[in-house]
Parts: C-alpha cells; sequence; structure tokens
C-alpha cells in the first residue's frame, strides 16, 4: 500500500479575474521509504503540489491518502495535528526563528507536545548530533552558516520522527559544495528509512532521489 | 520548550518595539491611578475635615420674626415673641441620642456697646472651641487667654485704631486687645471677640446665650435626625443645619471625579488603541513565523495562545510600572490640589489590584482581534513566502 496517493488532484487559483489551474488532474504514488523529487519549471505547480502534499493547501477537486488518511476530509484542527505528527517541513529560506537558539528552534515541533523538557532537550540534542552540528546547540541562527542554518532546519524537520520529510528548494540558497552536503544528508536521512519528497530545479539534486516526477503546466510529464 | 518560551524570547528580542508597547499602557493605568487616587485622597481630607468641623448646627432663639437682611445688608426685621436660651439649656444637647456624633458646643452671646464712641458688636464666644470650629481664623498676635483679652476683627481694630498690644476700655473695664483677626470676608471682620463669661456681665445677659454652634461629626453622620433630636430637647430653641458650604466642596469634587473619570477613560482608549495597532503590526511582520508554526503543526489556538501570552506579559508590567507611576503623580500632585496640607495619600489594595487586572484586561482585549487575525493566517503564506 503507497505511503502517500494523490488521485485526479486538481488546484485552481483566482488571479484577479483569470483562474488559474495550478494543478491539473494530478495522480502520484509515493511507497514508504522512497526520495523523489519534483521537478519543474518555475510556474509549473511544484510549490502548490507540495503544499497540498502538506495538508495546508486544500485542493480544488481530488484526494490526498496519506498512511491511509483522506487528509483533506479530517475535521478542524486535526489537520494540524496530523502535520504535527507526521510531516517534516524544510523550508528554501530556512525560516529559522530568529530569536531562538538552534536547539530552541529544533525543539520547536515538540513545544505543543506533551513532553517533558528533559526528554524534548534530548530529542533535539540527537537531531542536530545527527545533522552533524552537535556543537552548536546554542547559537542563534545569525550566528551560524547558510549550510549550518540549513542543517537546523532539517533537524527541525526530523526532531518528532514524522512519516514524510518535505523539503521545498532545501539547496536554493546554497552553494554548490554546501548543497551537496545537504543532498548527502537527505539521501542518509532516507537510508535511515524516512520518506523524502523534495520540490527542486535543480537536476544535480536529482541524482541522489530515487524517483523524479516532472511537472509542467500543472501536469505531471515524466515520472 | 514550551509555547511561553516563544513569546517570551519575542518579546525579549523586540525590546523597543515591548517598551513602546508597554509605555502607551502604562500611561493609561498611571493616570488612571493617579486621578482615582487623588480624588479619594481629597476626598477623604473633606471628610476628615468635615470630622473635625462637622457641618454646623445653628441654634438661635425661637421667634415669629422675619429676618429681613440679605448678602451682609442688613434692613433691619421685625421680631416679636423672641424667647432665650439658656447657657445651662445646651448641656442637654449632650443628652440627645447621636450625641456621639458631638464634637463641640460654641455658644454665643451678641449684643452692642460703644467702645471709643464707636458702636460695635460684641460677641461672646468660648475662645477655645471657637478656634477649634474655625480653624481658617489667622490671628496676628496671640490668642485670648484671660478675662480681659480681646480678639477683633480686621475692620474692628481699623476702625478703633488698635494694634494687638493696645489697651480698650468697656465700660470702665480695660482690656487688653491680644490678637487681630486677618480679612475673612465675613461679617467676622466687625467684630469683637470677648470671653463668654465676661461678654455675658458686659452686655447684661449673664446665663444667656444668643445663638450657639454645634460641631458634629459628620463622616456620613445624620445631621437631619441631629437637628431633629436637639430642636426637641431645645423647644425654646431654632435649630439648623448648615451643610451648604460642605456640600459645595463635595460638589466640586464629584465634578473633578466625573472629570476624572471621563479623562481617564479617554486616556485608557488612547492606551489600549496604542496596544492594539502595535500588536496588530507585530502580528503582520511574523507572518511568515506565524506560517512556519502552523506548517509544522501548531493549532489555531497555540497561535492565540502564544500571542495573548506576549500581549498579558507586557500589560502585567505595564499594570505594575502604571500603579507605581500612577502613585508617585497622586504623591506629586496632591499638596497642590487638596485643601488641607496634612491630606495623605490612600494607599489601597483595591486600586492596586484594579489597576493591575484593568491592564490585564485591557492588554488582553486590545490584543484579541490581533491574536485571531494570527491565528486565521493560512499556512500557505509561508510556503509563498519563499
Amino acid at each position: 500500500m503507497s505511503l502517500i496517493k494523490l488521485t485526479n488532484l486538481t488546484k485552481q487559483y483566482a488571479s484577479g479575474d483569470e483562474i488559474v489551474e495550478a494543478l491539473r488532474g494530478v495522480d502520484i504514488a509515493i511507497e514508504p521509504g522512497e526520495f523523489i523529487t519534483i521537478m519543474g519549471q518555475s510556474g509549473s505547480g511544484k510549490s502548490t503540489l507540495l503544499s497540498v502534499l502538506g495538508g495546508m493547501n486544500h485542493p480544488t477537486s481530488g484526494e490526498v491518502e496519506m498512511a491511509g488518511v483522506k487528509l483533506y476530509h479530517l475535521p478542524g484542527e486535526k489537520l494540524a495535528d496530523f502535520r504535527a505528527h507526521n510531516l517534516g517541513f524544510v523550508f528554501q529560506s530556512f525560516h529559522l526563528i530568529p530569536y531562538l537558539t538552534a536547539m530552541e528552534n529544533v525543539m520547536l515541533p515538540l513545544a505543543i507536545a506533551k513532553m517533558a523538557t528533559k526528554a524534548k532537550k534530548s530529542a533535539a540534542g540527537q537531531a542536530l548530533e545527527r545533522v552533524g552540528l552537535g556543537g552548536k546547540f546554542d547559537r542563534l541562527p545569525n550566528q551560524l552558516s547558510g549550510g549550518e542554518q540549513e542543517r537546523v532546519a532539517i533537524a527541525r524537520a526530523i526532531v518528532n520522527n514524522p512519516h514524510i520529510l518535505l523539503a521545498d528548494e532545501p539547496t536554493g540558497n546554497l552553494d554548490s559544495r554546501t548543497s551537496d552536503g545537504v543532498m548527502a544528508l537527505f539521501r542518509e536521512l532516507n537510508g535511515a528509512g524516512q520518506t523524502v519528497v523534495m520540490v527542486t530545479h535543480n537536476p544535480d539534486n536529482g541524482r541522489h532521489a530515487d524517483r523524479t516526477i516532472h511537472l509542467k503546466d500543472g501536469v505531471v510529464v515524466d515520472v | 520548550m514550551k509555547l511561553h518560551t516563544i513569546s517570551i524570547n519575542n518579546l525579549k528580542r523586540r525590546k523597543s518595539r515591548m517598551a513602546f508597547l508597554t509605555i502607551g499602557l502604562m500611561v493609561g493605568i498611571a493616570t488612571i491611578v493617579t486621578l482615582v487616587t487623588l480624588t479619594r485622597s481629597m476626598s477623604r481630607d473633606i471628610e476628615a475635615k468635615m470630622d473635625e468641623f462637622g457641618a454646623n448646627i445653628l441654634i438661635t432663639p425661637q421667634s415669629n420674626g422675619l429676618a429681613m437682611n440679605y448678602g451682609g445688608i442688613s434692613l433691619g426685621g421685625v421680631t416679636f415673641d423672641q424667647r432665650e436660651i439658656r447657657e445651662r439649656d445646651l448641656e442637654r444637647i449632650r443628652t440627645i441620642a447621636n450625641h456621639q456624633n458631638i464634637s463641640a458646643v460654641s455658644p454665643k452671646v451678641v449684643g452692642g456697646i460703644t467702645v471709643n464712641n464707636h458702636g460695635v458688636l460684641l460677641v461672646g464666644v468660648n475662645f477655645e472651641s471657637e478656634l477649634r470650629m474655625k480653624q481658617w481664623w489667622k490671628v496676628f498676635g496671640s490668642e485670648p487667654k484671660s478675662e480681659h483679652d480681646l480678639l477683633l476683627g480686621t475692620d474692628a481694630a481699623k476702625v478703633l485704631n488698635v494694634l494687638p498690644g493696645d489697651h480698650l476700655t468697656i465700660k470702665g473695664e480695660q482690656f487688653t486687645v491680644t490678637g487681630v483677626l486677618d480679612q475673612t470676608g465675613s461679617q467676622d471682620d466687625a467684630l469683637v471677640f470677648a470671653p463668654l463669661a465676661k461678654a455675658q456681665k458686659l452686655l447684661g445677659k449673664e446665663g444667656k446665650i444668643t445663638l450657639a454652634e454645634v460641631a458634629a461629626l459628620c463622616s456620613g453622620c445624620p445631621i437631619g435626625d441631629m437637628v431633629s433630636q436637639i430642636a426637641e430637647k431645645l423647644p425654646d430653641a431654632r435649630v439648623s443645619a448648615i451643610q451648604q458650604v460642605v456640600e459645595g466642596r463635595l460638589k466640586a469634587l464629584n465634578q473633578f471625579k466625573r472629570f476624572s473619570y471621563a479623562m481617564a477613560g479617554v486616556v485608557v482608549f488612547i492606551g489600549s488603541l496604542i496596544v492594539f495597532v502595535t500588536m496588530m503590526g507585530s502580528v503582520n511582520e511574523r507572518t511568515t513565523e506565524i506560517g512556519v508554526f502552523r506548517a509544522i503543526g501548531f493549532r489555531r489556538s497555540h497561535i492565540m495562545r502564544i500571542i495573548l501570552l506576549e500581549a498579558a506579559l507586557v500589560s502585567l508590567l505595564a499594570g505594575l510600572l502604571g500603579y507605581a507611576a500612577g502613585m508617585g503623580g497622586a504623591g506629586f500632585a496632591l499638596p497642590f490640589m487638596a485643601e488641607s496640607k496634612n491630606a495623605k495619600l490612600l494607599w489601597d489594595g483595591w486600586v492596586a489590584g484594579g489597576s493591575i487586572t484593568l491592564a490585564l484586561v485591557l492588554g488582553l482585549l486590545a490584543s484579541l482581534y490581533p491574536a485571531l487575525h494570527a491565528s486565521k493566517m493560512d499556512p500557505t503564506e509561508a510556503l509563498r513566502a519563499l
């Protein structure tokens, strides 16, 4: 059984008087433990697809099913709870909270979890160790390099052991050498069983993936 | 890491914004505390004065006459069947039901005499009680102590051309003018005051009095009842209450109170507006951050808690600082505004608790909409900002 199943997914936006079709009948199935990259040109609908996958953007029609749960059938705040327990996000600009230390940023998803502070610290420490930032727990984001900030963002995404890791252009703001390091880290996480879905426009990143889905004008053109 | 860690760290980061927010609310709270404490302290001061002087009750002989004077101008009068009050009758005043409310009884005898070829009104008083009741009197010289000492009103002293230390002869007896009153603007300026017993003797009214003033402890005392009770004990006397002055002061104070509360209302409204605008600005500035919170699974209620907790912390600080500043302001202003120099600042736990509670309620109410607005933000906004 697929971990993620998108069926006949469409998403339309109103832009002034025009209706923009960002996704047009997308069907995708992703198996547990897969490393998928979604590629396409700017405006192809890949970021929209990721936000719909992430339970943050209601599709106009179609179904998003994750681990047997129809995501957009969940009532009210249950969708937020689903995100908290099952999804990890890595954003292009890292989006670390500037007034929190690396440790606190990583602990952020656990702030709403019913766990002892000690356990939260332990989990965040392990996540930071895992991304190679063992000695920089107390650094603020502006005291870290771009690559280090990306690693903190990845640690934040994996701290609660989500089923799926969603990444939107994670290397978009990094130089090629740092990008390679980050992609190696994603590969390593995937190797440990983590399902990864990554939006990227960098063909080099596709080399690390099991499969690449190509989008063009909101339609899957190649899998 | 808990939700309050986010709130506290955000406050620490945005120090200047939060200082502005705190000051805005603090000024509102301080204004309220100052005005409330001032009015309460001034009310207490006036009540204390009322206790001290009493709302005077005037006891005059019963007559079937009509007074024919107005604004200090006397046109004579038609008085007949006038009865007299005997000095010993006044002792009965102490037997009324509300006798514990009586602070002092000041009997007076009044009569015309000739001094240095000038006709003057001699008033016999008990100086001890008279000076206690009329604390606004300013005496140049000293207060009369012996039976041959006199106190003159300023006009009387001018007409008789005497100063403190000079002597006057009345009906063959020599008296010393020990003191002269500063201008009072009342009929006291034209009077010659002598000890009661001596005046009764000079006027040929031994054991009799013309009128008596009663000082009642008046903070909530039943003046009307006391007047009835005294009238019952003294059937030959007319008993009336003189409350206009005190009532006038209280009326003025009540007007000040209303003005103060209106002012406080305006300041509080402005303070709330500052909180609202600042919190709204803060929320809008944190769109991406709030989007990230939502993306990683924070519920709307979590976002609201973060924003409202920040507002509560700032409001609490503003309440504490506002109370301290307000009490400082009231302490500074009270000597200038109170009638008595001895007016004391009223420290009240309710004002302290109330100001902190008010700051919290205002801060939270003003932040409610920004918090709701933040909680309703679409998490895709965060992704769109990428």
